[in-house]
């Protein structure tokens, strides 16, 4: 799935920045620092936008290019925040045969954002994934630690809303 | 050394172990493929199109990294299954490849091309994704259009190794794209322009910016009074653009095709060394003996300058304020040139070829140029010279021999070494010693400081004077000797830094030769040489005396580091960004 590169605004605050410059002194002279520090920055921040990625490229001393590669190519990685509730959609072969897709659709139409984007307000983030090992309750969605099984697109209205005004 | 004995098709050869498949087949006549492998820097074995057969593989092997270590190895490179593969490796790259040769700037001069013919593909035989990129025009020195990319790395390689690495793949599987941070343009991040990317590219999608067009319309207004300098290093590659053999010294064809092309006149860039020479070492002089900044470093190599800017910009005020020699000649051919000819500088085009295409920026600087005129109004490359010459259907290799104008037809042997690394330096030293002892010394050649090597040292003694110099070429070896500067721990008073490995020879403008040649033959010092070879046999051998230089101080600048001098050859720098601007 191509990357969404996030167009809220950066809100890191100086806790956070601290605590990543201590993750990248701790890193600075491993060889392939790139991906821990990466992790780390990701359990920071919740997501690794540009301003992040810089502070790394610049921390490690390598190219913002080499950064921004590693965090591309590796599904874990996300240049998107989580929202509040992130609802995550298994396009996995099971429950997109069993229309995973036109859930994921009607999620994105509802929310008004794609697939690795995140509300304005914060709120929910959207996710496509892959196999989540329920194939059982195929097409599956789950938004933080609850589980959908077997839903259909129409479905989709009622369970936001139970998470709109929560 | 271990040999082995192996077998490549049959036949029997003996090996050094540890050989690769490339390198023994390339020992005995034998080319094999290859599109991603760059000697030394990118040596990945991704593109598959090197596939060979060892007797007793589990599969083909990628020929690029796989080394013979077995005595009695059996290789096949040519079966019918091995052509097979790599026919099928090339349809699919072509699969996600806009197929448009006929307008493509490298056409005829293309890896990808090249290898389609002698493998007979059928460019339709599989549809991709066929995925379509905006081309991207945001820089001055060149284009990158992804639709002609083949993901071989070897630009992303060539940028890593100048220690800008401001290209690289981006996302993964199908949407892995060759591409800045954050889908910046180029012209968003710290690129230096040097445009080695474009010399290794295989295929279409890094190219210089193409500016012949603007040269032909100039040329064609009879309002424009068109005069052209050529670099050092051209004369010394050109020739390869039209089948001569690398290393072919072509000054006097060079100059009768320009005539030929309606310039009004052909200089010399030589000259604007030489005159460069007389600054700068005028300027090293008066900082030895005034407590200047040292070392300091020269400042005629515009992607140098470039990434000084960018990720040095501490080490700044090291930088000699001598402009280029393409800036020097381009500011004397707008106002002395225009005054001794009578012309309105304002009507005159200067049009400078050179080896590089970071010059292309290098025009548009601020701080050079004055009355709202830039010293040169168009810069093109080795490569869109050649073009022009073709279109112009000037037959080069038969052309006689021209002489450049007066009043910038002289160049001395110290202003054509400028085109190799190390060849700055020597100019300048042979200035120097004279200028501090009083003498015409004789001993001239300084030859530690001459080769390809990326960092050279040397100690010398100058009048009395103990003067310990660096040379480095490649923005890689830059680092490490600035590093040094940086850190307090370099004893040098002078440093000569070229951004492209080998210098100018080996810029970013000049012909491109494919992997299969430049993989084995060291291309920079077979250019190189023949810069040497020219120094040798020219008059003048030193900055200083040649008359035409010493015409120009007469008559018009009077001293080195005058003050007219400093208003029309000298410039300043800005501290600039890093990664994302």
């Amino acid at each position: 799935m191509l990357k969404k590169i996030s167009s809220l605004p950066f809100q890191g605050t100086p806790e956070q920045e601290a605590q990543l410059k201590e993750v990248i002194a701790k890193h600075k002279d491993d060889p392939g620092a790139v991906m821990p520090v990466l992790q780390e920055a990701q359990d920071i921040y919740g997501y690794l936008p540009l301003e992040v990625q810089l502070m790394i490229a610049e921390g490690l001393d390598v190219p913002i290019d080499e950064v921004y590669g590693v965090a591309t190519f590796y599904s874990q990685f996300a240049l998107s925040p989580k929202g509040k509730y992130n609802i995550s959609v298994c396009l996995g072969t099971a429950c997109y045969v069993k229309g995973s897709g036109d859930v994921l659709n009607r999620l994105s139409s509802e929310l008004g954002i794609d697939a690795e984007e995140c509300t304005m307000d914060g709120k929910f983030s959207l996710t496509a994934c892959r196999c989540i090992g329920a194939c059982g309750l195929a097409p599956v969605m789950t938004v933080n630690d609850d589980v959908y099984g077997r839903l259909t697109a129409d479905e989709v209205p009622s369970i936001l809303a139970k998470y709109k005004d929560a | 050394m271990e040999m082995l004995n192996i077998k490549i098709n049959g036949q029997d050869y003996t090996v050094e172990k540890n050989t690769t498949i490339l390198e023994a087949c390339h020992q005995f006549g034998i080319k094999i493929p290859t599109l991603c492998y760059l000697k030394d820097i990118n040596e990945i074995g991704a593109c598959r199109m090197c596939l060979c057969e060892v007797k007793g593989a589990r599969s083909l092997v990628a020929a690029c990294v796989y080394p013979i270590d077995r005595e009695g190895t059996e290789i096949f490179t040519n079966t019918p299954e091995i052509r097979q593969n790599r026919k099928t490796t090339l349809e699919l790259l072509l699969s996600n490849h806009d197929k448009k040769c006929l307008s493509c700037p490298r056409s005829d001069n293309c890896e990808l091309q090249t290898l389609c013919l002698e493998y007979g593909v059928d460019e339709t035989k599989f549809v991709g994704a066929e995925t379509h990129y905006e081309e991207d025009h945001s820089t001055l020195h060149l284009v990158r259009n992804n639709n002609k990319c083949i993901l071989c790395r070897r630009c992303v390689a060539a940028c890593k190794e100048q220690f800008v690495g401001v290209i690289g793949p981006v996302n993964r599987g199908f949407d892995t794209a060759i591409g800045c941070a954050f889908d910046k343009e180029l012209g968003e991040v710290s690129c230096v322009s040097c445009g080695q990317c474009t010399v290794v590219c295989p295929t279409g999608a890094l190219v210089e910016n193409d500016n012949t067009a603007a040269v032909f319309k100039a040329l064609a207004d009879p309002t424009k009074h068109v005069v052209v300098h050529t670099a050092p290093s051209i004369r010394a590659t050109l020739g390869e653009c039209f089948g001569m053999p690398i290393g072919s010294l072509v000054t006097g064809k060079m100059v009768s095709a320009l005539r030929m092309l309606g310039f009004d006149k052909v200089f010399d860039t030589n000259f604007g060394a030489d005159l460069t020479i007389m600054e700068e070492g005028t300027e090293f002089i008066q900082r030895v003996k005034n407590g200047g900044v040292l070392p300091m470093i020269t400042s005629c190599s515009p992607g140098w300058v470039k990434f000084a800017e960018h990720y040095y910009p501490d080490l700044l005020p090291h930088l000699s304020t001598c402009k280029s020699p393409q800036q020097m000649q381009g500011a004397m051919i707008k106002s002395y040139y225009a005054e001794k000819a009578g012309i309105d500088p304002h009507d005159i085009v200067v049009v400078s070829v050179m080896p590089c295409v970071a010059k292309k920026f290098e025009i548009t600087r601020d701080d050079q140029g004055r009355d709202g005129m830039q010293d040169n109004d168009i810069s093109i490359s080795t490569r869109e010279l050649a073009k022009m010459i073709k279109t112009a259907g000037i037959q080069f290799t038969d052309l006689p021999d021209g002489d450049f104008d007066p009043i910038m037809a002289i160049g001395s042997g110290a202003g054509t070494i400028f085109g190799a690394t190390g060849g700055v330096m020597e100019a300048a030293l042979r200035t120097v010693a004279d200028v501090l002892t009083g003498e015409d010394l004789k001993q001239i050649d300084y030859n530690e400081v001459r080769g390809t090597d990326g960092i050279k040292e040397a100690t010398y003694d100058v009048a009395g004077m103990t003067v310990k110099v660096a040379v480095a070429s490649g923005l890689k070896n830059a680092a490490e000797i600035l590093d040094k500067v940086r850190a307090g721990e370099a004893d040098y008073q002078f440093i000569e830094i070229m951004c492209c490995p080998g210098g100018c020879v080996n810029g970013g403008g000049q012909p491109i030769q494919p992997g299969h040649v430049r993989n084995f033959v060291d291309l920079k010092a077979l250019r190189a040489k023949a810069l040497y070879q020219d120094d040798l046999g020219l008059p003048y051998r030193k900055s200083h005396d040649n008359p035409e230089i010493k015409a120009i101080y007469d008559e018009y600048l009077g001293e080195p580091g005058s003050h007219l001098a400093h208003e029309l050859l000298h410039t300043s720098y800005v501290a600039r960004k890093k990664n994302i601007l």
